[in-house]
């Protein structure tokens, strides 16, 4: 067919190649387009550099399609308009989350040192520099360290029974009630552990209270992360297992966890991560303090988040400072088990080497 | 040690789809006994109730009599975990346990029923993985990972973690079919000694590995979609493969149909 068809060699070549933008020519539009947001931006009088920018992406959005669609043809349009898109989208997604960083580290290091670290707000004048939260992160180590210490094992047991055995009406309710678990906002766990604990039971304020609340916001997470690990492990390493006669619970125990132990680690880690930055149970149910108080079960404590909040109230440059501070530490705390994690992962992970 | 195993009127069902139907058999003690018919007949159910695996299947069951010398498999009161230690399976894709090495993998029956003395270990180990005719090839790197091995030789490691905690009987599901010819001759080697010393079962779909490893084979087949498979008739190898008493049996040997 090809034969009849063509005759002239330079057309047959041509029928796979098509005209195409430079490699340079995304860069190209960029800075075209971000100088574009700037100027119409300035014209219109816009002062913040967030609108320009958004300006410029409209702009460079619309360019690569228009540039494209002239001449690349509608199908490389396409593509450099998702492509585009998929960057624009990126960057929204970074900036917030960097400018919050750089804030945070700006503000944070004016007052973090090692007397921030080990002292605590007893005694000090609100209004005046100095003291520093000691008190609020053994509080939230403690509250976080007990709630995980509730929920991890509780979780960990609910994800196997929902995987391994079960079946049929109790496992869809358990399932159910998890996703309910789920969408609870803190608040109304913290109400929960207030109404049951402390005005039914008649306890006291203390960190446990805030743990127990803790430990529900945590619960439905970490049987959510677990479930999913314990799905991918293959069932041929299960079969392989009873096959060797190994009982059922052993074989979970010592080849189902084992293999899928670096992604439950790094679910309750973030679970971990997700609950550390709560203040609203901690509010209702440990009180906050302003001196140390190391026993978790009496007496009211505080906790990073709590101490923000606290310190922000106050309202002044030195309670601002602080603030900040105690936000770098808790965004440090949360970052580091991240990395934990992480690692933990990559350490458990199956290997393959040969 | 090998045992015989002597099969009556076996049904199994998934749920309530009746999967094999009606199936009465002796397998013999030292021999190997091949299973052949075209997929979806029922030879890996059956193999898989030899065990009581087919149970571990989601809404899987079974009715009739399994008889491993004079103990009824399904007998009430029987452990399904003690069956299984006494009836060994490998798969069909070779699936060594990814977070241990291969020394480990080996031990993993033993050390998982908590049953072993740790001298002993690695003297089971060593004999295991030389029954298996693994031992010269990772003899230096036991403690490497055992997903590490290529694919004909993750077989073999899984054959040496059946082996290693003595069963009577070893079934095996295909274990051939996801490897190359070269460790396919060698697991089939392999059979051949085993038989010396277990009864062995093996399902297959390639006809000429039947008539090279086994001494009886079974065929299985299936009246039609969603009916249960059945047996057809079950011999000496030579006679199936030369002269089958059944005419369904001749058309599947030689390709007359499938």
């Amino acid at each position: 067919m090809s034969t009849v068809v063509d005759k002239n060699p330079a057309r047959r070549a041509s029928s796979l190649q098509q005209a195409r933008l430079p490699g340079w020519a995304p860069y190209a539009l960029v800075v075209v387009s971000v100088a574009l947001g700037a100027g119409i931006g300035t014209a219109l009088g816009m002062g913040n550099p967030f609108q320009m920018g958004l300006l410029a992406a409209l702009v460079f959005i619309i360019a690569s399609y228009a540039l494209g669609a002239v001449v690349e043809g509608s199908r490389q349009a396409r593509n450099r308009l998702a492509t585009s898109l998929v960057w624009v989208c990126f960057l929204l997604a970074v900036v917030p989350l960097l400018s919050l960083i750089w804030e945070t580290v700006d503000r944070g290091r004016t007052v973090l040192d090692g007397y921030f670290l080990s002292h605590s707000m007893e005694g000090v004048q609100t209004i005046l520099p100095g003291g520093g939260a000691y008190h609020a992160i053994i509080g939230t180590l403690e509250q976080v360290g007990l709630a995980a210490l509730i929920a991890v094992p509780i979780g960990l047991l609910t994800a196997i029974y929902l995987v391994e055995y079960g079946r049929g009406r109790l496992a869809k309710a358990v399932t159910f009630f998890v996703d309910v678990m789920t969408g609870i906002p803190s608040i109304v766990a913290g109400l929960f552990i207030l109404s049951f604990w402390i005005i039914i039971l008649g306890f006291s304020y203390s960190g446990f209270a805030g743990a127990m609340a803790l430990a529900i916001l945590m619960m439905p997470i970490v049987v959510r992360s677990t479930e999913e690990m314990l799905k991918l492990v293959p069932d041929e390493l299960r079969e392989a297992s009873l096959a060797l006669g190994v009982p059922k619970w052993r074989t979970i125990l010592k080849v189902v966890l084992p293999t899928a132990i670096g992604g439950i680690t790094t679910g309750v880690m973030l679970a971990v991560a997700r609950i550390a930055g709560e203040s609203a149970p901690i509010v209702l149910l440990v009180f906050g303090a302003t001196g140390i108080n190391n026993n978790p079960f009496e007496g009211a404590q505080s906790s990073l988040p709590y101490y923000i909040y606290e310190q922000w109230q106050l309202g002044n440059e030195a309670s601002f400072n602080r603030a900040w501070a105690a936000a770098l530490v808790l965004i440090a705390f949360v970052m580091i088990l991240n990395l934990v994690a992480r690692g933990i992962a990559r350490w458990k992970a199956p290997k393959s080497g040969r | 040690m090998a045992k015989r195993i002597d099969v009556s009127g076996l049904t199994a069902y998934y749920g309530s789809h009746k999967a094999i139907e009606d199936i009465s058999m002796t397998v013999e003690p030292r021999s190997v006994t091949a299973f052949i018919g075209p997929s979806g007949c029922g030879k890996s159910t059956f193999l898989r109730t030899l065990n009581r695996m087919h149970e571990v299947t989601p809404g899987g069951r079974v009715e009739g009599k399994v008889m491993l010398d004079d103990e009824n498999l399904y007998g009430s009161g029987v452990d399904p975990v003690s069956v299984r230690r006494t009836v060994g399976m490998v798969f069909q894709r070779p699936n060594p346990f990814p977070t241990m090495s291969i020394f480990e993998n080996v031990a993993a029956g033993l050390k998982l029923n908590g049953s072993y003395k740790k001298n002993e270990l690695e003297g089971v180990v060593e004999k295991s993985l030389k029954g298996a005719n693994l031992w010269n090839e990772v003899k230096d790197r036991l403690n490497k990972p055992g997903a590490g091995l290529s694919g004909g030789q993750q077989q073999r490691l899984c054959i040496a973690r059946a082996i290693a905690v003595e069963p009577d009987v070893l079934l095996m599901d295909e274990p051939c079919s996801a490897l190359d010819p070269i460790s396919t001759l060698a697991i089939e080697d392999l059979i051949g000694e085993l038989k010396e010393r277990f009864t062995i079962v093996i399902v297959t779909h390639n006809m000429q590995q039947a008539a090279r490893v086994s001494d009886r084979t079974a065929f299985f087949n299936l009246a039609g979609v969603g009916q249960p498979g059945k047996l057809i008739e079950i011999d000496e190898t030579e006679r199936i493969f030369s002269n089958p008493s059944v005419q369904a049996t001749e058309d599947y040997i030689s390709g007359r149909f499938g």
